[in-house]
């Protein structure tokens, strides 16, 4: 009863998305105020029977009603009830069930905060966001409906995928999901922008918090795979360039890109139609990773679930969305005039550069992601792109990037007068460096070419992003939360690229076969491997190792690695043991039984990898400052006011 | 052409792009078992009409045979069914069944109700036979020689075109080369 229920709801959910598109978009363009007063209802309406759906998606899964397919192939009497909840966005049908109600979700987010919008203008955005969830929904129904029965019902599950039974990966998909679909706010805005000619610099103003924060989810959701990747796949890599992994990271770099021209648009009115475009492209990416995961055309470790018929599916509706909103720009972008000039030098040259390094940072990750998909498309042979083609090609964008940043920030608007700031940005330097090379040659003692070269950039984007802050805090002045969160977001950034430095500069792997009682060093660290012992789970059972690890023979952690071995699905799993000493990750992993008590085991010491999830919290906390400052939510209430009267061009 | 209609032009070019690689995406699939061309992994299983009886790889040495992974909690091995038959009733080459993580009374009544399409079924209880022939994800059909090398693998639903298209062309070289 419960599944016919749900699918029942998610219909209802479609002829609701049906009408918030239809009266939303229909309503403002022919001026029926009744018409966009329903809109606001419909919003509310789809996202309860969205919600039902999904609560009987999870009763079935918690119920263990192995009747439902997508239960039987995704879930197992024996999960824990943790995993059996998770295990709804564990493939593909309830993936897209999440993406749903996480749209849903942002659209009445949306919905409350436009009451302080033009209602014309407001019923255009829930509009917009009103076609894609009806894409959705459509493609859920038509394609991959989650509810569908099975006849007789299944004697148990065939159990979530061991690799999925995991806390981070759990809460990975929401999160990631929120900041993929937050974009969609930024394209409804800049498509209802677009749509009414409205195209001013008021809706970048309306859009930033939004597209803030959406980053901030994105950048966490990022963090949260790579971490799991890191401890979980049990080889302790955290960035494979894979191209599911490049489908979330190619919206981030849009996003970033997005989030700095709407502060241009925003507050100098620039870039107008370069904003536009780069609204629609974030979210674009967001879908075109959806695509590329969900339609099988890229063979990937993550497309669990790949299906021509969908992939056509999908293709068309991005040509519909993509193609609808690009098609409105090309009629729409030749209108916009920039109204101002500026020098080189300042402010708008500084973040014109970051969007340009942003895109070029994006289009070398499309490319490579794509290359193997042209390169068969045009009989070429199979080629594989991987970090040799990726890492020196995305570094030569980011290393400017980070230069520029600093310098950047020390920039005015409109004018280039950075000569007051020429001893400031020198003393921030040469600190930096002496710091850099301090560390990387008195710590570590070696190093690469770019190691010291990332460091110094890293400690530099820190003490120049400091000076201003501090000079103001100790002159008594106030601090926006703007400014705050910018700094913090920055701050983030530099942590990260010298973590970065640090790991790729200071790894140390080692494979080796071990007895018990033998040990082996590596790094300064002494392993003695003291045997296995076996173990039992809910619904595995495993070996368990235990290797002493000791420094000059002391003592420094037991490290307790386990192989699992998946009952239902008979799969293995590597369960990594990890301790953190002297910021520096002690990662060991079980490989195979070599017969006669000996083991094969991973040793690999990568100092500062911490720091990299880290500097991504720290990026999401400064986009999560700077979406809650103050001007969002009290200049707007005036600004819609006069907007409202001065339709069209607007300049300051 | 203004330079504001560019984004849609690559637009459209990416689309063809995606469009010839959806075209192309079911082969991807096939080449991806690193089976073909392999000896077929070895098995002795009981027999699912059977228990006391055994079925094994030794004993089906010597001839052609497609071994088809099933259960009857698998939903396209239903919509397969049909063509299982079809298969069975052409007398082209006998189906060995291999009834992945089933339960036997389920098993039996399925191939009671619907037809039984298999000349033998292996019950593999605990899925250990199903993980050394690299099965994803059920139906899964193996096509594999008298030498007991694995020739071809059909991953997903065994549909009347991947018979005609894969299967057919690769029995009916056998034919020429035995005649």
């Amino acid at each position: 009863m419960l599944p016919e229920l749900g699918h029942f709801a998610l219909i209802l959910a479609l002829l609701l998305a049906a009408l918030q598109a239809f009266f939303g978009i229909g309503g403002a363009m022919l001026g029926r105020e009744r018409w966009i007063a329903a809109v606001t209802p419909a919003v509310a309406g789809q996202f309860v029977m969205i919600a039902t759906a999904v609560g009987c998606l999870v009763a079935s899964f918690v119920g263990n009603d192995f009747s439902v397919l997508y239960v039987a192939e995704n879930s197992n009497s024996a999960l824990p009830l943790f995993y059996r909840v998770t295990a709804l966005w564990g493939a593909h049908e309830g993936s897209l069930l999440l993406w749903i109600l996480l749209l849903a979700a942002w659209t009445v987010a949306v919905s409350i905060g436009a009451a302080r919008l033009p209602p014309r203008f407001a019923a255009r955005v829930l509009g917009v966001l009103g076609v894609i969830s009806l894409g959705f929904l459509l493609f859920t129904l038509a394609t991959s409906n989650p509810f569908h029965r099975l006849d007789p019902a299944a004697p148990d599950g065939r159990d979530l995928n061991p690799i999925l039974q995991d806390p981070a990966l759990a809460v990975h998909p929401p999160i990631l999901y929120t900041g993929y679909v937050g974009f969609a706010v930024a394209f409804a805005f800049a498509c209802a922008a677009m749509l009414e000619g409205r195209l001013d610099q008021t809706w970048a103003r309306w859009t930033r918090p939004w597209t803030t924060a959406a980053w901030g989810f994105l950048t966490c959701g990022i963090a949260l795979g790579s971490f799991w990747a890191y401890y979980e796949l049990g080889w302790g890599g955290f960035w494979f360039w894979d191209p599911v992994e490049n489908a979330s990271f190619m919206p981030w770099l849009v996003g970033t890109a997005l989030i700095h021209s709407l502060a241009v648009t925003d507050k100098r009115g620039l870039f107008k139609s370069w904003t536009l475009l780069l609204a629609i492209l974030a979210f674009s990416m967001s879908m075109l990773g959806t695509f590329l995961v969900r339609s099988g055309v890229l063979v990937s470790v993550h497309s669990f679930a790949a299906d021509p018929a969908r992939g056509i599916f999908i293709l068309a509706f991005l040509v519909v969305m993509i193609g609808g909103a690009l098609s409105l720009y090309t009629w729409r972008a030749p209108l916009l005039k920039s109204t101002a000039g500026f020098e080189l030098g300042a402010r708008e040259s500084f973040l014109l550069f970051n969007n340009v390094l942003l895109v070029i940072a994006a289009a070398t990750v499309f490319a490579g992601t794509l290359a193997p998909l042209i390169s068969d498309a045009l009989k070429l042979g199979t080629v594989s792109v991987g970090p040799p083609y990726f890492n020196p090609v995305f570094m030569l964008s980011m290393l400017p990037l980070l230069t520029l940043l600093s310098v950047g920030i020390h920039s005015n608007w409109k004018r280039g007068r950075l000569k007051d700031k020429q001893r400031t940005l020198l003393y921030t330097l040469v600190a930096a460096a002496v710091l850099a090379c301090g560390v990387v040659f008195g710590i570590y003692s070696h190093g690469r070419m770019l190691t010291p070269v990332g460091a110094t950039l890293a400690l530099w984007i820190v003490l120049a992003s400091l000076v201003d802050p501090i000079d103001r805090w100790r002159r008594g002045l106030s601090l926006s939360r703007a400014v705050v969160g910018m700094t913090v977001a920055h701050l983030g950034l530099a942590l990260a690229a010298l973590a970065l430095t640090t790991v790729q500069s200071f790894t140390i792997e080692k494979d080796v076969a071990l007895a018990p009682g033998a040990s082996t060093s590596a790094g300064g660290y002494e392993f003695r491997f003291d045997g296995v012992r076996p173990l039992e789970g809910p619904n595995y059972d495993a070996v368990g190792a235990t290797i002493s690890v000791t420094r000059n023979g002391a003592p420094v952690t037991v490290l307790k690695p386990e192989k699992r071995h998946y009952w239902v699905q008979g799969n293995d799993k590597t369960v990594t043991n990890i301790e953190m000493h002297r910021g520096a990750n002690i990662l060991v992993a079980l490989g195979d039984d070599l017969g006669a008590g000996r083991w094969s085991v991973r040793i690999q010491i990568r100092p500062l990898v911490s720091f990299i999830w880290l500097a991504a919290l720290v990026m999401a906390i400064g986009g999560a400052l700077a979406a809650s400052d103050r001007r969002y939510r009290t200049a707007r209430a005036p600004e819609a006011v006069s907007a409202g009267v001065a339709t069209g061009d607007a300049t300051p | 052409m203004n330079r504001f209609a560019l984004p849609i032009a690559l637009f459209a070019l990416l689309v063809v792009v995606l469009a010839i690689g959806i075209k192309h995406s079911p082969d991807k699939g096939v080449i991806a078992s690193p089976l073909i061309d392999k000896p077929a992994p070895q098995f002795s299983l009981p027999s699912l009409a059977d228990a006391t009886r055994t079925v094994s790889t030794t004993t089906l040495r010597g001839r052609w045979y497609l071994l088809n992974v099933w259960g009857s909690w698998c939903g396209t091995c239903r919509e397969e069914h049909r063509m299982l038959l079809e298969v069975r009733r052409s007398g082209l080459v006998p189906l060995v069944g291999l009834d992945w993580k089933d339960d036997d009374a389920q098993a039996r009544s399925w191939l009671a109700q619907l037809g039984d399409p298999y000349e033998v079924v292996a019950v593999d209880h605990d899925g250990r036979t199903a993980i050394d022939w690299g099965v994803y994800a059920a139906p899964e059909s193996f096509l594999v020689n008298p030498q007991g090398i694995v020739v071809y693998k059909c991953m997903g639903e065994l549909t009347p075109e991947v018979w005609e298209k894969e299967i057919l062309p690769r029995l009916q070289k056998r034919q020429a080369a035995t005649s």
